[in-house]
Protein backbone atom coordinates (compact mmCIF):
# COMPACT_ATOMS: atom_id res chain seq x y z
CA UNK A 1 0.00 0.00 0.00
CA UNK A 2 1.22 3.51 -1.16
CA UNK A 3 1.71 5.86 2.10
CA UNK A 4 1.09 9.24 2.12
CA UNK A 5 5.05 10.07 1.94
CA UNK A 6 4.70 7.72 -1.74
CA UNK A 7 2.02 9.51 -3.02
CA UNK A 8 3.56 12.83 -2.39
CA UNK A 9 6.61 11.46 -4.42
CA UNK A 10 4.75 10.51 -7.41
CA UNK A 11 3.25 13.86 -7.42
CA UNK A 12 6.24 15.73 -7.12
CA UNK A 13 8.14 13.58 -10.01
CA UNK A 14 5.53 13.97 -12.37
CA UNK A 15 6.02 17.46 -12.01
CA UNK A 16 9.75 17.28 -12.00
CA UNK A 17 9.57 14.96 -15.52
CA UNK A 18 7.44 17.63 -16.93
CA UNK A 19 9.58 20.52 -15.66
CA UNK A 20 12.77 18.41 -17.48
CA UNK A 21 10.53 18.61 -20.71
CA UNK A 22 9.16 22.56 -20.64
CA UNK A 23 12.46 23.81 -19.11
CA UNK A 24 14.70 24.07 -22.62
CA UNK A 25 17.39 21.88 -21.86
CA UNK A 26 21.10 23.26 -20.88
CA UNK A 27 22.84 22.05 -24.28
CA UNK A 28 26.34 20.47 -23.16
CA UNK A 29 28.05 21.61 -26.57
CA UNK A 30 26.22 25.19 -26.96
CA UNK A 31 24.11 23.71 -30.25
CA UNK A 32 20.93 26.02 -30.51
CA UNK A 33 18.95 22.98 -30.83
CA UNK A 34 17.40 22.14 -27.65
CA UNK A 35 17.73 18.56 -26.66
CA UNK A 36 14.94 17.62 -24.65
CA UNK A 37 16.04 16.29 -21.22
CA UNK A 38 11.99 14.89 -20.99
CA UNK A 39 13.14 11.26 -21.70
CA UNK A 40 16.01 11.61 -19.29
CA UNK A 41 13.46 12.11 -16.87
CA UNK A 42 11.47 8.94 -17.43
CA UNK A 43 14.90 6.69 -16.57
CA UNK A 44 15.74 9.72 -13.65
CA UNK A 45 12.24 8.08 -12.75
CA UNK A 46 12.98 4.92 -11.85
CA UNK A 47 16.81 5.71 -11.27
CA UNK A 48 15.71 7.99 -8.48
CA UNK A 49 12.38 6.22 -7.00
CA UNK A 50 12.42 2.59 -7.82
CA UNK A 51 10.26 0.42 -9.99
CA UNK A 52 6.74 1.13 -8.28
CA UNK A 53 6.58 4.75 -7.62
CA UNK A 54 8.51 5.55 -10.57
CA UNK A 55 6.27 3.94 -12.76
CA UNK A 56 3.23 5.31 -11.47
CA UNK A 57 4.61 9.30 -11.70
CA UNK A 58 5.28 8.58 -15.36
CA UNK A 59 1.42 7.06 -15.48
CA UNK A 60 0.94 10.46 -13.86
CA UNK A 61 2.08 12.66 -16.25
CA UNK A 62 0.43 10.53 -18.81
CA UNK A 63 -3.12 11.16 -17.07
CA UNK A 64 -2.00 15.05 -16.48
CA UNK A 65 -1.17 15.09 -20.63
CA UNK A 66 -4.17 13.59 -21.28
CA UNK A 67 -6.25 15.65 -19.17
CA UNK A 68 -4.76 18.72 -21.24
CA UNK A 69 -1.80 19.54 -19.65
CA UNK A 70 0.73 20.55 -22.23
CA UNK A 71 3.55 19.33 -20.58
CA UNK A 72 5.29 16.83 -23.26
CA UNK A 73 8.43 18.20 -24.56
CA UNK A 74 7.84 21.70 -26.50
CA UNK A 75 4.52 22.15 -24.87
CA UNK A 76 2.28 19.21 -26.27
CA UNK A 77 0.12 17.79 -24.67
CA UNK A 78 -3.98 16.92 -25.09
CA UNK A 79 -5.36 13.62 -26.32
CA UNK A 80 -3.89 14.12 -29.94
CA UNK A 81 -0.47 12.41 -28.36
CA UNK A 82 -1.75 9.37 -27.95
CA UNK A 83 -3.14 8.69 -31.16
CA UNK A 84 0.23 9.57 -33.29
CA UNK A 85 2.88 7.29 -34.50
CA UNK A 86 4.91 7.94 -31.49
CA UNK A 87 1.89 6.73 -29.47
CA UNK A 88 3.87 3.33 -28.54
CA UNK A 89 6.55 5.43 -26.68
CA UNK A 90 4.44 7.00 -24.08
CA UNK A 91 2.94 3.38 -23.72
CA UNK A 92 6.74 2.53 -23.27
CA UNK A 93 7.39 5.13 -20.83
CA UNK A 94 5.85 3.65 -17.63
CA UNK A 95 6.97 0.06 -18.43
CA UNK A 96 10.80 2.11 -19.05
CA UNK A 97 10.66 3.88 -15.83
CA UNK A 98 9.71 0.62 -13.91
CA UNK A 99 12.53 -1.49 -15.81
CA UNK A 100 14.84 1.17 -14.64
CA UNK A 101 13.73 1.07 -11.35
CA UNK A 102 13.68 -2.75 -10.78
CA UNK A 103 17.52 -2.76 -12.12
CA UNK A 104 18.49 -0.12 -9.88
CA UNK A 105 16.66 -1.49 -6.94
CA UNK A 106 18.98 -4.37 -7.42
CA UNK A 107 21.79 -2.26 -7.34
CA UNK A 108 21.01 -0.50 -4.07
CA UNK A 109 22.30 2.07 -2.23
CA UNK A 110 24.80 3.38 -2.53
CA UNK A 111 24.14 3.90 -5.98
CA UNK A 112 26.64 2.72 -8.52
CA UNK A 113 27.12 5.61 -11.73
CA UNK A 114 28.24 2.58 -14.42
CA UNK A 115 25.58 -0.02 -13.33
CA UNK A 116 23.25 2.90 -13.40
CA UNK A 117 23.62 3.74 -16.64
CA UNK A 118 23.60 0.05 -17.65
CA UNK A 119 20.02 -0.10 -16.12
CA UNK A 120 19.32 3.29 -17.74
CA UNK A 121 19.98 1.70 -21.38
CA UNK A 122 18.35 -1.73 -21.20
CA UNK A 123 15.35 0.08 -19.29
CA UNK A 124 14.91 3.53 -20.64
CA UNK A 125 15.96 2.12 -23.84
CA UNK A 126 15.36 -1.05 -24.64
CA UNK A 127 12.41 -1.12 -23.11
CA UNK A 128 11.05 1.69 -24.72
CA UNK A 129 11.99 1.30 -28.16
CA UNK A 130 10.18 -2.26 -28.16
CA UNK A 131 6.82 -0.38 -28.07
CA UNK A 132 7.71 2.20 -29.44
CA UNK A 133 8.88 0.78 -32.64
CA UNK A 134 5.26 -1.63 -32.72
CA UNK A 135 3.06 1.97 -31.93
CA UNK A 136 5.51 3.16 -34.83
CA UNK A 137 4.38 0.28 -37.65
CA UNK A 138 0.99 0.07 -36.71
CA UNK A 139 0.49 3.34 -36.73
CA UNK A 140 2.68 4.84 -39.45
CA UNK A 141 1.49 1.87 -41.56
CA UNK A 142 5.57 0.48 -41.71
CA UNK A 143 7.16 -2.59 -41.47
CA UNK A 144 9.02 -3.24 -38.12
CA UNK A 145 12.33 -2.66 -39.68
CA UNK A 146 11.52 0.56 -41.38
CA UNK A 147 10.03 1.70 -38.36
CA UNK A 148 13.09 0.20 -36.49
CA UNK A 149 15.35 2.75 -39.01
CA UNK A 150 12.99 5.78 -38.36
CA UNK A 151 13.49 5.45 -34.53
CA UNK A 152 17.13 5.04 -34.50
CA UNK A 153 17.87 8.38 -35.12
CA UNK A 154 17.42 9.06 -31.47
CA UNK A 155 19.47 6.14 -30.11
CA UNK A 156 23.08 8.09 -29.71
CA UNK A 157 21.20 11.03 -28.27
CA UNK A 158 19.33 8.63 -25.31
CA UNK A 159 22.71 6.83 -24.96
CA UNK A 160 24.16 10.24 -23.82
CA UNK A 161 21.15 10.55 -21.59
CA UNK A 162 21.50 7.39 -20.08
CA UNK A 163 25.04 8.11 -18.83
CA UNK A 164 23.90 11.90 -17.52
CA UNK A 165 20.93 10.16 -15.89
CA UNK A 166 22.98 8.61 -14.02
CA UNK A 167 25.71 10.83 -13.32
CA UNK A 168 22.64 12.78 -11.97
CA UNK A 169 20.75 10.26 -10.24
CA UNK A 170 24.12 9.29 -8.27
CA UNK A 171 23.99 13.12 -6.65
CA UNK A 172 20.35 12.77 -6.09
CA UNK A 173 21.13 9.46 -3.94
CA UNK A 174 24.20 10.95 -2.38
CA UNK A 175 22.09 13.76 -0.99
CA UNK A 176 19.39 12.62 -0.66
CA UNK A 177 19.54 8.95 0.59
CA UNK A 178 17.15 6.12 1.57
CA UNK A 179 14.44 6.09 -0.89
CA UNK A 180 16.25 2.97 -2.70
CA UNK A 181 16.98 -0.15 -0.54
CA UNK A 182 20.80 -0.53 0.56
CA UNK A 183 22.50 -3.27 -0.74
CA UNK A 184 23.67 -6.22 0.90
CA UNK A 185 27.12 -6.61 1.17
CA UNK A 186 29.60 -8.62 2.95
CA UNK A 187 31.53 -5.75 3.81
CA UNK A 188 28.66 -2.88 4.27
CA UNK A 189 28.37 -2.24 7.96
CA UNK A 190 24.72 -2.50 8.99
CA UNK A 191 22.49 0.81 7.91
CA UNK A 192 21.18 3.13 10.78
CA UNK A 193 19.11 5.40 7.89
CA UNK A 194 15.86 4.01 7.46
CA UNK A 195 14.70 6.87 5.72
CA UNK B 1 8.32 29.45 -18.18
CA UNK B 2 5.84 28.46 -15.73
CA UNK B 3 3.15 29.77 -17.68
CA UNK B 4 3.36 27.20 -20.47
CA UNK B 5 1.53 24.95 -17.87
CA UNK B 6 -1.72 26.51 -18.05
CA UNK B 7 -3.90 24.30 -20.26
CA UNK B 8 -4.91 23.70 -23.38
CA UNK B 9 -8.65 24.32 -23.27
CA UNK B 10 -9.81 27.23 -25.40
CA UNK B 11 -13.04 28.89 -23.87
CA UNK B 12 -16.29 29.11 -25.85
CA UNK B 13 -19.91 28.46 -25.65
CA UNK B 14 -20.02 26.95 -29.11
CA UNK B 15 -22.36 23.38 -29.17
CA UNK B 16 -19.42 21.21 -29.37
CA UNK B 17 -17.74 22.98 -26.28
CA UNK B 18 -21.18 22.76 -24.10
CA UNK B 19 -21.19 18.91 -25.15
CA UNK B 20 -20.15 16.46 -21.91
CA UNK B 21 -17.02 15.30 -21.80
CA UNK B 22 -17.36 11.66 -21.87
CA UNK B 23 -19.25 12.35 -25.16
CA UNK B 24 -16.72 13.72 -26.83
CA UNK B 25 -14.10 11.38 -25.80
CA UNK B 26 -16.64 8.61 -26.71
CA UNK B 27 -17.04 9.71 -30.02
CA UNK B 28 -12.96 10.40 -30.41
CA UNK B 29 -13.04 6.75 -29.61
CA UNK B 30 -15.57 5.71 -32.34
CA UNK B 31 -13.31 7.92 -35.01
CA UNK B 32 -10.36 5.92 -33.98
CA UNK B 33 -12.11 2.72 -34.65
CA UNK B 34 -13.72 3.84 -37.99
CA UNK B 35 -10.02 5.27 -39.09
CA UNK B 36 -8.53 2.10 -38.51
CA UNK B 37 -11.39 0.22 -40.61
CA UNK B 38 -12.07 2.82 -43.58
CA UNK B 39 -9.10 4.46 -45.03
CA UNK B 40 -9.89 4.59 -48.56
CA UNK B 41 -8.43 7.92 -49.78
CA UNK B 42 -12.57 8.97 -50.19
CA UNK B 43 -13.16 7.59 -46.64
CA UNK B 44 -9.98 10.33 -45.64
CA UNK B 45 -11.57 13.36 -47.18
CA UNK B 46 -15.03 12.57 -45.46
CA UNK B 47 -13.13 12.58 -42.00
CA UNK B 48 -11.30 15.46 -42.81
CA UNK B 49 -14.72 17.49 -44.15
CA UNK B 50 -16.19 16.39 -40.79
CA UNK B 51 -12.90 17.26 -38.70
CA UNK B 52 -13.18 20.92 -40.50
CA UNK B 53 -16.89 20.95 -39.52
CA UNK B 54 -16.43 20.27 -36.13
CA UNK B 55 -13.79 22.85 -35.42
CA UNK B 56 -15.72 25.79 -37.50
CA UNK B 57 -18.95 24.65 -35.73
CA UNK B 58 -16.40 25.14 -32.16
CA UNK B 59 -15.46 28.38 -33.42
CA UNK B 60 -11.87 28.09 -32.86
CA UNK B 61 -9.08 30.13 -34.01
CA UNK B 62 -7.65 29.10 -37.13
CA UNK B 63 -3.90 29.50 -35.50
CA UNK B 64 -4.62 26.64 -33.23
CA UNK B 65 -5.68 24.12 -36.44
CA UNK B 66 -2.48 25.63 -37.90
CA UNK B 67 -0.03 24.63 -34.99
CA UNK B 68 -1.29 21.16 -35.31
CA UNK B 69 -0.98 21.11 -38.44
CA UNK B 70 3.25 22.14 -37.93
CA UNK B 71 3.75 20.30 -35.19
CA UNK B 72 2.68 16.95 -36.68
CA UNK B 73 4.59 17.73 -40.47
CA UNK B 74 7.73 16.40 -39.05
CA UNK B 75 6.51 12.81 -38.51
CA UNK B 76 3.58 12.63 -41.60
CA UNK B 77 6.26 14.52 -44.63
CA UNK B 78 8.46 11.60 -44.06
CA UNK B 79 5.24 8.73 -43.22
CA UNK B 80 3.82 9.71 -46.23
CA UNK B 81 7.24 9.95 -48.49
CA UNK B 82 8.25 6.64 -47.25
CA UNK B 83 4.71 5.42 -48.09
CA UNK B 84 4.36 6.75 -51.35
CA UNK B 85 7.76 5.22 -52.42
CA UNK B 86 7.70 1.41 -50.64
CA UNK B 87 3.51 1.07 -51.16
CA UNK B 88 1.19 3.66 -53.42
CA UNK B 89 -0.24 7.13 -52.95
CA UNK B 90 -3.55 5.81 -51.46
CA UNK B 91 -1.57 4.05 -48.82
CA UNK B 92 0.11 7.10 -47.94
CA UNK B 93 -3.33 8.77 -48.04
CA UNK B 94 -4.78 6.06 -46.03
CA UNK B 95 -2.32 5.58 -43.15
CA UNK B 96 -1.16 9.30 -43.23
CA UNK B 97 -4.74 11.07 -43.42
CA UNK B 98 -5.65 8.95 -40.90
CA UNK B 99 -3.68 9.58 -37.58
CA UNK B 100 -3.75 13.56 -38.95
CA UNK B 101 -7.37 13.73 -38.83
CA UNK B 102 -7.62 11.50 -35.66
CA UNK B 103 -4.96 13.63 -33.80
CA UNK B 104 -6.77 16.86 -34.95
CA UNK B 105 -9.90 15.60 -33.69
CA UNK B 106 -8.27 14.49 -30.36
CA UNK B 107 -6.89 18.18 -30.07
CA UNK B 108 -10.84 19.27 -30.84
CA UNK B 109 -11.32 17.45 -27.79
CA UNK B 110 -8.57 18.56 -25.36
CA UNK B 111 -9.48 22.86 -26.79
CA UNK B 112 -12.83 22.75 -25.89
CA UNK B 113 -13.11 20.64 -22.76
CA UNK B 114 -11.92 22.24 -19.44
CA UNK B 115 -9.50 20.24 -17.57
CA UNK B 116 -11.89 19.72 -14.62
CA UNK B 117 -14.30 17.83 -16.88
CA UNK B 118 -11.22 15.73 -18.22
CA UNK B 119 -10.48 14.92 -14.78
CA UNK B 120 -14.22 13.84 -13.82
CA UNK B 121 -14.07 11.61 -16.62
CA UNK B 122 -11.42 10.32 -15.32
CA UNK B 123 -12.21 9.78 -11.56
CA UNK B 124 -15.64 8.31 -13.14
CA UNK B 125 -13.36 5.62 -14.84
CA UNK B 126 -11.54 4.71 -12.14
CA UNK B 127 -14.64 4.10 -9.97
CA UNK B 128 -15.76 1.23 -12.43
CA UNK B 129 -12.14 -0.19 -11.74
CA UNK B 130 -12.69 -0.07 -8.03
CA UNK B 131 -13.19 -4.12 -7.83
CA UNK B 132 -9.50 -4.34 -9.36
CA UNK B 133 -8.42 -2.68 -5.95
CA UNK B 134 -8.32 0.98 -7.61
CA UNK B 135 -9.42 4.09 -5.48
CA UNK B 136 -11.28 6.41 -7.29
CA UNK B 137 -11.12 9.24 -4.00
CA UNK B 138 -7.30 8.70 -4.45
CA UNK B 139 -7.30 8.79 -8.33
CA UNK B 140 -8.31 12.13 -8.22
CA UNK B 141 -6.39 13.67 -5.35
CA UNK B 142 -2.88 11.99 -7.25
CA UNK B 143 -4.20 14.36 -10.42
CA UNK B 144 -4.90 17.30 -8.33
CA UNK B 145 -1.43 16.69 -6.44
CA UNK B 146 0.10 16.22 -10.11
CA UNK B 147 -1.25 19.51 -11.41
CA UNK B 148 -0.06 21.41 -8.15
CA UNK B 149 3.33 19.95 -8.54
CA UNK B 150 3.64 20.56 -11.86
CA UNK B 151 3.09 24.49 -10.47
CA UNK B 152 6.10 23.54 -7.59
CA UNK B 153 8.26 22.45 -9.41
CA UNK B 154 8.51 24.79 -12.23
CA UNK B 155 9.17 27.58 -10.00
CA UNK B 156 11.81 25.47 -8.03
CA UNK B 157 13.26 25.02 -11.81
CA UNK B 158 13.36 29.09 -11.85
CA UNK B 159 14.72 29.08 -8.27
CA UNK B 160 17.50 26.51 -9.37
CA UNK B 161 18.44 28.31 -12.92
CA UNK B 162 19.38 31.68 -11.23
CA UNK B 163 21.20 30.32 -8.48
CA UNK B 164 23.22 28.39 -11.49
CA UNK B 165 23.41 31.50 -13.59
CA UNK B 166 24.72 33.62 -10.01
CA UNK B 167 27.35 30.96 -9.92
CA UNK B 168 28.52 30.93 -13.71
CA UNK B 169 27.79 27.29 -13.70
CA UNK B 170 26.02 27.91 -17.06
CA UNK B 171 26.58 24.96 -19.01
CA UNK B 172 26.21 21.93 -16.37
CA UNK B 173 23.20 19.79 -16.75
CA UNK B 174 24.39 18.04 -13.82
CA UNK B 175 24.48 21.21 -11.68
CA UNK B 176 21.02 22.12 -12.70
CA UNK B 177 18.94 18.72 -12.39
CA UNK B 178 20.74 17.29 -9.01
CA UNK B 179 19.61 20.59 -7.20
CA UNK B 180 16.70 20.59 -8.65
CA UNK B 181 15.29 17.37 -8.05
CA UNK B 182 16.74 17.13 -4.32
CA UNK B 183 15.13 20.39 -3.30
CA UNK B 184 11.80 18.59 -5.16
CA UNK B 185 12.27 15.56 -2.96
CA UNK B 186 12.73 17.94 0.15
CA UNK B 187 9.24 19.61 -1.03
CA UNK B 188 7.95 15.88 -1.37
CA UNK B 189 8.63 15.43 2.34
CA UNK B 190 6.71 18.40 3.46
CA UNK B 191 3.62 17.40 1.38
CA UNK B 192 3.65 13.72 2.51
CA UNK B 193 3.84 15.30 6.11
CA UNK B 194 0.68 17.29 5.33
CA UNK B 195 -1.14 14.62 3.66
CA UNK B 196 -0.56 12.24 6.76
CA UNK B 197 -1.95 14.80 9.11
CA UNK B 198 -4.89 15.12 6.72
CA UNK B 199 -5.15 11.27 7.19
CA UNK B 200 -4.68 10.25 3.96
CA UNK B 201 -2.86 6.82 5.51
CA UNK B 202 -6.16 6.01 7.23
Amino acid sequence: MLKSRDLALIAIFAGIIAALGLVPAVSPFGIAVPITAQSMGIMLAGAILGAKRGALSVLLLLALVAVGLPLLAGGRGGLGVFVGPSVGFLIGWPIAAWVVGLLTERIGRPYRVVQGAIANILGGILALYVPGIIGMSVVGGLGLIEATTTSAVFIPGDLAKAVLAAVIAGGVHAAYPGLIPARRDRSAAPDRVSA
Amino acid sequence: MAGQAVPLFHPGTSLVHRLGAGTKLLSLLVAGVALTVWRAPWQIAVAFVVVLAAYAVARLPVRLLLRQVVRLAWIAVPLFAIQLLLASWQAAVGVVGSFVALVLLAGLVTLTTRTTAMVDVVVRVAGWLRRFGVDPERVGLMLALGIRSVHVVLGLAEEVRDAQYARGLRASPRAFAVPLIVRSLRHADRLGEALAARGIDD
